[in-house]
């Protein structure tokens, strides 16, 4: 109980609080034959004062007052005078209410009612707050009664940002004032309000929010407020296309189901049975209305009308970064295709926060088909065996990671001093948790913002540092700041074709496909995807991982490795049932259940118990089963898998895989063994 | 300084409050005890000891609590229904695996009447809008399995609309976050599948920030003292969005356990205070979240 000491009580304080009982008890029952038989005399009425000033949490009370207001307005002659002194009486039995228990959510709501009856002054409202922010500065029911009066008076924005002025500067741990004001203020600057444009106005919000967090490093209320300030700064609201597969420039080296013969295969080889291949597009943020109107595709390749969009995303949501159509192409006709895309052809595109796409960015590829070879590889992957090391030249990788980025924002000069001059703020901070962790932030941020590829890398290291000082520093966090430095790293590896190279492998096994190596690296997080797009095959064994979110926007992927992570269920590869292409998956020596709490089961596209699936011949014959393994079931059976590995997983046995085989029917090697027969 | 979950002291502790009706603290809280029935049955059935409890008793008071016109259910007998209390009672029927006592069509449209236009959720008639709200009727319609009788689309958008710049959510739009309606709103988007609508880097860094480095308890904004209950509502919170790895599990487990009352049994909100039903029960909750070992 909040404020009641621990404490055993002595037998006088039980016989009193006996007495108060009964005493309540007795008051209780007669309010509620008054409430029951609809009794609003002045008597009884005057009784549920009592209750209520003994109990303000007595709900029923505070409807039978309200039923009873309503009746003696209803009998009186609408005399303004009368009206009036009701109704004060009722704020006298709130604002007493309120002495007892300011939290009580049934006065603050009679207040509200009270007022909305429309005959009050509310002249006195904001004293009455102004009391209670004395009392309680964090007193989230007072600040949102203040909401509902300032709504009411229709006090300006200004007005109110200027009370969060005070309050602040009076003391500045005061989070409700900081989130009062990035409320106002994000309002304003959306507005494009006189004297509040960003350029200006963001960095006297950068000085104002210092004084909070270099007082006292350690007081919370400061560092949420900066994290929006530099959302701010970095977020251009115009959504802007990131990279796409194929990229502008590339050529594409397309064939049948057989795969090329021999010839060592560049970057850009893709087979496919299907006979299309995918075009994926990665916006910098989450945009609607991708469609054959608003990207039109201009190419000689036979078989393409109307191409249908898809958004890579949960299944309810319209919007997603990522975006896939397939273009078709026949094999048995070789010839080099020029295809030609214009993103935002027409107006349509839209991020989720409402802005539009804005000029309409063109990129061209070449699509070779070649002929088709009937020798097909069927053999079995293997992770360690047939790797050679990748020697090409740079510009073809070059082309793959260069993000050809428009800068729609003419005011990237403000936002590029803004950050450096936070830059040296934060330097002087450095010995302090919120020091070090708005430093990494500040230059990752500026990593973001610098295009020139000399100047990159350097201060990766600097980064990469900070995080491994603070999982020193504030163990408690620990995994919060390896998930970042793992980001940090991956952006490193793909900043340049010269560090990316390194991890790049070209496997025998598959006629020279080239295989991205990240393996023994420690990653516990994905990241940098939007520049890994033409990967088809990724080792990521022996790391941290516990999710594949992020993969979903590798469509070319057919080969996955991630065994020896820390994957602790199917649920957390909900995102590969977007990775048609993926033929290959080896989650061997996980966790897979190990656990009995599931942490990723609601963010999967799966439904829950209550919602309507329609099961397969499998789900019908295996109802138990299902219910067992319903995460492995729903990922597994929305996959075309020729080779799995489960093996070294606490769900590994004779009943799963023999469940695997029934939801995979077109599964070649299980475990390392081949299948069927 | 305690180092296992005392389960036969709280088992015992929640037997004898239900006994105690005429206490004071028991009858100034009379109007929530649909709440506390839940709170206590739930921590007997986490500890295994449902079976402690008389069943036809306890859903047969459940029974007397429901409005014969309204079709919800009050906190006691002879109060006002609320959506509060219809949830909670909902929860004990399931509990006790007797939701088919229950007239569905009549208790889920009490609460569909509740949605307003713009999505959100009354608590009853007279009107209070609060995010939480949306959390009890979702959360209630799913378990009586008629989410269809609400606008779950408009539902979503007024739960988005309470979405703050610090990633979290209010109870209203505009107002501050706080652990509890954090909970609130993530288990209504979790429900309904919509948790694309979470920034789960952005919240997930605010709820492992509730963390209190010398007790190692959650507390529910900046700022703000520790408290039992928290470990359920930023907990959970934390699981849904996929971001638990960032906060420190044993340092819970053990401010949880050092809220035990070793003598009387129960769990408090801190080592120092009073122990209630409430707090024992949060506190229970959390630890099984926990996969604790120590029970």
């Amino acid at each position: 109980m909040h404020g009641r000491p621990r404490k055993a009580s002595k037998p006088e304080e039980e016989a009193a609080s006996a007495a108060k009982a009964v005493k309540l008890r007795s008051l209780q029952s007669q309010f509620m034959t008054n409430h029951h038989d609809k009794i609003y005399t002045n008597e009884a009425i005057e009784l549920s004062t009592k209750l209520l000033e003994i109990n303000p949490e007595a709900y029923t009370a505070w409807n039978y007052r309200k039923l009873a207001v309503e009746d003696c307005l209803s009998r009186i002659e609408s005399d303004p005078n009368l009206v009036n002194s009701i109704l004060d009486e009722e704020l006298r039995v709130v604002e007493s209410a309120l002495r007892q228990n300011f939290k009580s959510y049934g006065a603050w709501h009679h207040r509200k009612w009270v007022l909305s009856k429309g005959h009050s002054s509310i002249g006195d409202e904001l004293k009455l707050l102004d009391k209670f922010q004395r009392l309680d500065s964090r007193n989230f029911h007072a600040w949102n009664y203040r909401r509902f009066v300032v709504e009411l008076t229709n006090r300006s924005e200004q007005d109110e940002l200027h009370y969060t002025d005070d309050m602040i500067n009076n003391n500045f741990s005061n989070y409700s004032a900081w989130h009062n004001r990035s409320v106002l203020l994000s309002s304003l600057l959306a507005q494009n309000a006189d004297g509040f444009m960003p350029n200006e106005r963001i960095p006297d919000e950068y000085d104002l929010v210092h004084s909070a967090i270099f007082t006292d490093p350690d007081d919370q209320s400061g560092w949420f407020y900066h994290l929006w300030l530099l959302d701010q700064t970095l977020n251009v609201e115009t959504p802007l296309l990131t990279s796409s597969w194929p990229s502008h420039g590339s050529t594409v080296s397309l064939s049948g189901a057989g795969c090329l013969n021999g010839s060592s295969s560049k970057f850009t080889t893709f087979c496919s049975e299907s006979g299309s291949f995918p075009l994926i597009l990665y916006f910098d943020q989450a945009v609607g209305g991708v469609s054959s109107s608003t990207v039109t595709t201009d190419s000689e390749l036979k078989g393409n009308g109307d191409l249908v969009w898809e958004p890579i995303s949960y299944k309810n949501s319209q919007v997603s970064c990522v975006w896939v159509t397939h273009l078709k192409y026949v094999s048995s006709d070789p010839c080099e295709y020029k295809v030609k895309i214009r993103v935002g052809n027409s107006p349509g595109i839209v991020s989720s926060r409402g802005h539009n796409f804005s000029a309409p960015y063109e990129f061209v590829f070449t699509a070779h088909v070649h002929d088709t070879v009937k020798d097909s590889q069927e053999g079995i992957v293997s992770w360690t065996d047939g790797f050679d090391i990748w020697d090409a030249k740079s510009k073809d990788l070059n082309s793959l990671i260069t993000l050809d980025q428009l800068e729609a924002e003419i005011d990237f000069k403000w936002r590029q001093e803004a950050i450096d001059s936070e830059v040296e703020c934060f330097g002087i901070l450095s010995d302090s948790k919120i020091g070090k962790l708005t430093l990494a932030r500040l230059l990752m941020a500026r990593e973001a913002m610098v295009s020139d590829d000399a100047v990159k890398g350097v201060r990766y290291e600097e980064i990469l540092q900070l995080y491994n000082d603070l999982m020193a520093l504030d163990s408690s966090h620990y995994q919060y700041y390896k998930d970042e430095h793992s980001v940090a790293f991956l952006h490193k590896v793909t900043s340049s074709s010269e560090s990316l190279s390194r991890h790049l492998f070209r496997y025998r096994g598959m006629n020279n496909l080239v295989c991205l190596r990240l393996n023994n690296l420690s990653l516990s997080r994905i990241a940098s995807v939007e520049k890994l797009l033409f990967v088809q095959m990724l080792d990521l064994s022996h790391n941290e991982l516990h999710s594949t979110e992020g993969l979903e926007a590798m469509q070319l992927l057919s080969c996955l490795n991630l065994s020896h992570n820390r994957i602790r269920s199917f649920s957390a590869l909900d995102s590969l049932r977007h990775v048609k292409q993926l033929k290959v998956l080896d989650v061997s020596h996980n966790h897979i259940g190990k656990h009995s709490v599931d942490t990723t089961r609601y963010l999967c596209s799966s439904p829950l118990s209550n919602s309507e699936w329609s099961p397969d011949d499998v789900g019908r014959q295996n109802p138990g089963l299902v219910t067992k393994y319903w995460d492995a079931y729903f990922v597994l059976r929305d996959l075309n898998l020729k080779q799995l590995d489960i093996a070294g997983n606490e769900i590994s046995g004779n009943e799963f895989s023999s469940f695997v085989l029934q939801i995979v029917p077109k599964l070649v090697w299980l475990d390392g063994q081949k299948l069927g027969n | 300084m305690a180092d296992k979950l005392e389960a036969d002291k709280h088992v015992r502790y929640i037997l004898m409050a239900e006994k105690k009706k005429e206490s004071f603290e028991s009858v100034v809280m009379d109007h929530l005890r649909m709440n506390g029935a839940y709170w206590g049955l739930t921590t007997l059935d986490l500890l295994d000891k449902l079976g402690s409890v008389s069943q036809d008793e306890v859903v047969s008071w459940v029974m007397t609590c429901q409005h014969e016109s309204a079709g919800g259910f009050a906190g006691n007998t002879g109060h006002d229904p609320h959506v509060i209390y219809t949830l909670s009672a909902v929860q004990i029927l399931a509990l006790f695996d007797k939701l088919s006592i229950l007239d569905v069509q009549k208790v889920s449209s009490y609460i569909a009447g509740l949605q307003n236009e713009d999505g959100s959720f009354s608590g009853d008639i007279w009107g209070e809008v609060d995010t939480r709200f949306s959390y009890i009727a979702i959360c209630c319609l799913s378990i009586l399995k008629c989410l269809d009788k609400i606008n779950v689309e408009k539902a979503v958008d007024y739960i988005v609309s309470c979405k703050n710049l610090d990633g979290g959510f209010g109870c209203t739009p505009g107002a501050e976050s706080h652990a509890g309606q954090i909970f609130c709103c993530v288990g209504a988007l979790a429900i309904t599948g919509n948790l694309h609508h979470v920034d789960k880097d952005l919240l997930g860094w605010w709820l492992c920030e509730r963390q209190d480095y010398e007790s190692g308890g959650l507390n529910g904004r900046p700022e703000k003292l520790p408290d039992v209950c928290y470990s359920w509502w930023v907990l959970s919170s934390l699981i849904m969005i996929d971001r638990v790895h960032w906060i420190e599990n044993g340092k819970i487990v053990k401010f949880i356990l050092d809220c035990q009352d070793m003598d009387n049994g129960g769990i408090s909100d801190n080592p120092k205070d009073a122990v209630d039903i409430f707090h024992t029960y949060f506190g229970v909750a959390g630890l099984s979240l926990l996969e604790s070992k120590n029970n």
